[in-house]
C-alpha cells in the first residue's frame, strides 16, 4: 500500500466524517486517493478557511476536526488558524504536504519548514521521512489530539513518503514512550479540597473550557446544587452552565457582568475548573480574589501556579475528578452568600441606554428570543463576540465558538461552516462585525456550493469597533484607521461620530450575498429587527443579515487593563 | 537559583529545537545545555542548567514534561549529584612559560592536549568551581579561546561522597 492510501485507511480507522482541505502540487497523491474514498471532503476557498472550519467542527461535535493542505503558502495559510486552535486547546490534525525527502533543506520550490514554523503552535508535530514511521505517527497524531487537553497536530508529509511502499497496516496501539495523561485526582488533594469547601462561607465556581473538553457539564450543575453555589464562567465555558439560572453569574472578567467581577472579589473559596487564569480575566492579578483560597483543577499541570498561586491543586480529567469530589461534600445551603449574590444581580444588571436606534445588545437579545438561546452561535472577534456574550444567555456546552485566546478575526464564519457540517438539522449562526467577516468572506462560495445554510449577522458600524472604543476611551478619540468608510477624501483627524458622514460604504453585504448565490437581508430600524431576523433564520440555505449599528456604542463594563476586576467603567447605562 | 536538570528524550530530528523554542519563547534562562546519545539510539540524555526561582523553576519542569517527546525530568539540584564540564582552553605560552604552566596543570590534574611555540591547549574535567577556579588561575597568562560543554549531571546512589 502506498503511503497516500494508508493516510485514507488511517481516517476512516479514525472515523473522520468530515474532512477540510486545499489540494495542490505535494498533496496530489493524497487528493488522488480521496478521489474514489468517499470520505466527505468540504474545499474552501482559502486554507484557513478550511482549519477554521475543522475547529468548528471539533468545537461543536467534540470530535477531532481535521483539515489538510499543501507544502509552503498552503501550510502558512494555515498557521493562524492552527494557533486559534493551540490556544484554545481544541483537536485537530493538520496533515500538510512536504517537497520530497532528497529536495527538503533546498529552497525547493514551495517548500517551507512548518514544523518549525509551528512548533510553538501545536502540541506536537511530526515530520515524516521514512514510510515505517507513518503508522505510528498517524495514530499517536489521533491519540494526542483529542487526549489530555486537546490541541492541535500537525503532520508533514513529503511527497516521496506518499508514494512509497509499506506493507505495515495502521496500528491498534499507540507506542509512546511519555505521554501518559493523568486522568484521576490525587485522593489526598480530593479530600483537602472537600475540607476546604466545607469551610467555605462564600465559595464560587469558576468554570471554563476545559470543562467543555471533558464533557464535564452536568458534573459541575451538580456541584452548584450541592454547594449551593453561584457559578461562573470565562469566555471559553459559556454554555457550561445555563445562564438564566439562579446560580448562573454568567461571564467573568473584563467584559464581564459586574456581580459575576464583585462575588469573585468577595468569595473566600474559588473552585476554579478548567480555566488558565487568562489575563483578561484576571485584571490585574496580585488584586485577583484577594480573600479567596483556590481550588484549581486541571488535567494540565502546567495550567496551575502559572498566573495565581493555588491553595489545592488537582491534576485530573475534570470529569473523574468532579465525579469523585461530588461524593465527598455533603449538601448545604449559603442563604447569606446567595443573597448577597441576588442584591448584585438586581442592583448591577446587564443593561445598555434605551435609544430608538439599532443596538446591538437588542438585537442579540432577540436573536435569543427567535432562537430560544438555543442555536449554535459562532462569533468573530471584538465587541461582535462580547455583545454575544453578555446579551444571548447560552443554555448548552458546545453552543459557543469563538476564538477566546488567539482573538482570531474572521474565524466564526468557517468554523460557522464546520459546526453546520457536524450538526446539519441545527440552526447555525455567526455573529460577525464588519470589519471580521471581510477576513474570510471568501467561504460564501464554500457556504452556497455545499449548502451549508449559515446566517451570518453583521453588527455594522462601519468601523473595527473594539479598537475604536479604545481609542475613544484611552485614546482621546484620536481614530487612527478604525474607520472601515474611510477614503482618500477623508480629513486625517476626522472624530465623525456617526450620520454626518457622507462617505460610501463598501461592500453591500446584501449585494455582495446575492453575487454568490445567498440572500441577503438589510435592518436599518429598531422596529424590522425581530420580524427581518425571523425571516433570516426561516430562509433557506446561507443568509447574510446586514444590520446598521450605532458606531458609538461600546461595550460595558469594561475593566480598564491593569485594574483590578471590580473597578469597572460602566458606560452611560 | 541555579538549577540542573537531566532530561530523558526521545532521539528525534526537532527535539532540541523544541526544548531550545520552549526557553526562548517563555523567556526561561538558559544558561547551558548539553547533550548526547544514551544506550540505545532511540534516547538521548541532555543537562540543563537554569537561573530561576522556585516558581519559574517548577513551571520550566512541567513545560519540559509536557513535550511529547520529553520522557523523564529530574531536577537533581537537590539530591546528592556528581555534576561535571569539560573545558578545553587554549592558553598563550612562549616556551619560557612551560613549566608554570605545566606546574598548574598537575595541581588541577588538567592534561596538555597541544602544544606550539605560541600556545598550550589545556584540558580539564571537574564541577563548575573548579573549572572556574582554573581558568582563573590561567587568566594571568592570557587566555586566546575557551570551548565549554556545559554541565552533565548524575545523581549519586551511594551515600557518601568518593
Amino acid at each position: 500500500m502506498r503511503g497516500a492510501a494508508l493516510v485514507i485507511q488511517a481516517l476512516q480507522a479514525e472515523g473522520v466524517k468530515a474532512l477540510f482541505g486545499y489540494p495542490g502540487g505535494t498533496v496530489l497523491d493524497i487528493f488522488d486517493e480521496i478521489y474514489s474514498s468517499g470520505l466527505p471532503f468540504y474545499l474552501t476557498r482559502h486554507e484557513q478557511g478550511a482549519v477554521h472550519a475543522a475547529d468548528g467542527y471539533a468545537r461543536a461535535s467534540g470530535k477531532v476536526g481535521m483539515c489538510i493542505a499543501t507544502s509552503g503558502p498552503g501550510a502558512t495559510n494555515l498557521v493562524t488558524g492552527i494557533a486559534t486552535a493551540h490556544m484554545d486547546s481544541i483537536p485537530l490534525v493538520v496533515l500538510t504536504g512536504q517537497v520530497a525527502t532528497s529536495l527538503i533543506g533546498n529552497d525547493a520550490f514551495q517548500e517551507v519548514d512548518i514544523c518549525g514554523i509551528t512548533r510553538s503552535i501545536t502540541k506536537h508535530n511530526y515530520l515524516v521521512r521514512d514510510i515505517a514511521d507513518l503508522p505510528q505517527v498517524l495514530k499517536s497524531a489521533f491519540y494526542i489530539a483529542r487526549s489530555g487537553r486537546p490541541g492541535p497536530v500537525l503532520i508533514d508529509l513529503p511527497k516521496d513518503i506518499q508514494q512509497a511502499e509499506t506493507d505495515e497496516p495502521y496500528p491498534d496501539d499507540i507506542k509512546l514512550r511519555s505521554y501518559r495523561p493523568t486522568l484521576r485526582g490525587n485522593m489526598q488533594q480530593l479530600q483537602k479540597a472537600a475540607g476546604l469547601i466545607d469551610q467555605s462561607k462564600k465559595p464560587v465556581i469558576f468554570a471554563g473550557g476545559g470543562v467543555v473538553s471533558s464533557d464535564a457539564q452536568n458534573e459541575i450543575r451538580l456541584l452548584s446544587e450541592i454547594l449551593d453555589a453561584p457559578v461562573t464562567t470565562s469566555l471559553m465555558g459559556l454554555g457550561i452552565f445555563p445562564e438564566t439560572h439562579s446560580h448562573a453569574l454568567k461571564m467573568l472578567g473584563m467584559h464581564g457582568t459586574e456581580y459575576a467581577n464583585y462575588a469573585v472579589q468577595e468569595a473566600d473559596l474559588l473552585i476554579a475548573v478548567g480555566v488558565r487564569f487568562d489575563d483578561l480575566v484576571t485584571g490585574k492579578v496580585d488584586k485577583f480574589a484577594p480573600q479567596a483560597q483556590i481550588i484549581h483543577i486541571d488535567i494540565d499541570p502546567t495550567s496551575i501556579r502559572k498566573n495565581v498561586q493555588v491553595t489545592v491543586p488537582i491534576v485530573g480529567d475534570i470529569r473523574t475528578v468532579l465525579q469523585e469530589l461530588n461524593t465527598l461534600l455533603k449538601p448545604r445551603q449559603n442563604p447569606q452568600w446567595m443573597e448577597q449574590i441576588k442584591t448584585w444581580k438586581q442592583r448591577h444588571p446587564l443593561r445598555y441606554p434605551q435609544t430608538d436606534k439599532v443596538q446591538p445588545q437588542y438585537v442579540i437579545e432577540q436573536l435569543a428570543k427567535l432562537t430560544d438561546n438555543r442555536a449554535i452561535i459562532c462569533t468573530e472577534v471584538g465587541q461582535n463576540q462580547m455583545w454575544t456574550a453578555q446579551f444571548y444567555n447560552f443554555h448548552s456546552s458546545r453552543s459557543f465558538l469563538s476564538s477566546g485566546g488567539l482573538g482570531t478575526m474572521g474565524y466564526g464564519f468557517p468554523a460557522a461552516l464546520g459546526a453546520q457540517v457536524a450538526w446539519p438539522d441545527k440552526l447555525v449562526i455567526d455573529i460577525a462585525g464588519d470589519g471580521s467577516i471581510q477576513m474570510n468572506i471568501q467561504e460564501m462560495a464554500t457556504a452556497v456550493l455545499y449548502d451549508l445554510p449559515v446566517k451570518i449577522i453583521i453588527l455594522n458600524n462601519h468601523s473595527l469597533g473594539m479598537v475604536r472604543q479604545w481609542q475613544s476611551i484611552f485614546y482621546d478619540r484620536r481614530f487612527s484607521q478604525t474607520c472601515l468608510r474611510r477614503n482618500k477624501q477623508c480629513p486625517p483627524d476626522c472624530q465623525q461620530a456617526n450620520g454626518d458622514c457622507s462617505a460610501a460604504y463598501v461592500p453591500n453585504f446584501v449585494k455582495l450575498a446575492e453575487a454568490y448565490g445567498a440572500h441577503g437581508f438589510r435592518i436599518d430600524h429598531k422596529d424590522q429587527v425581530a420580524d427581518v431576523l425571523q425571516t433570516a433564520i426561516t430562509t433557506p440555505g446561507p443568509v447574510i443579515v446586514e444590520i446598521s449599528i450605532d458606531r458609538e456604542e461600546n461595550v460595558y463594563p469594561m475593566v480598564p487593563t491593569g485594574a483590578p476586576i471590580h473597578q469597572m467603567l460602566r458606560g452611560m447605562a | 537559583m541555579r538549577h540542573i536538570i537531566n532530561l530523558q528524550v526521545e532521539n528525534q530530528s526537532g527535539v532540541l529545537a523544541r526544548i531550545a523554542g520552549l526557553f526562548s519563547a517563555r523567556g526561561f534562562n538558559i544558561e547551558s545545555l548539553s547533550v548526547g546519545k544514551m544506550d540505545s539510539e532511540a534516547a538521548s540524555h541532555m543537562t540543563l542548567v537554569v537561573r530561576g526561582d522556585d516558581w519559574i523553576i517548577e513551571q520550566v519542569i512541567k513545560q519540559l514534561n509536557k513535550l511529547i517527546d520529553v520522557y523523564r525530568v529530574t531536577d537533581v539540584t537537590s539530591t546528592d549529584f556528581v555534576g561535571r564540564e569539560l573545558v578545553l582552553v587554549k592558553v598563550y605560552c612562549p616556551p619560557a612559560k612551560r613549566g608554570d604552566i605545566s606546574q598548574l596543570v598537575q595541581i588541577f590534574r588538567a592534561k596538555v592536549v597541544d602544544i606550539s611555540n605560541r600556545s598550550m591547549t589545556l584540558e580539564l574535567t571537574g564541577n563548575e568551581p573548579k573549572i572556574e577556579a582554573f581558568l582563573e588561575t590561567l587568566q594571568p597568562f592570557g587566555i586566546q579561546e575557551i570551548a565549554r560543554t556545559g554541565s552533565i549531571a548524575m545523581v549519586r546512589d551511594s551515600n557518601g561522597k568518593m
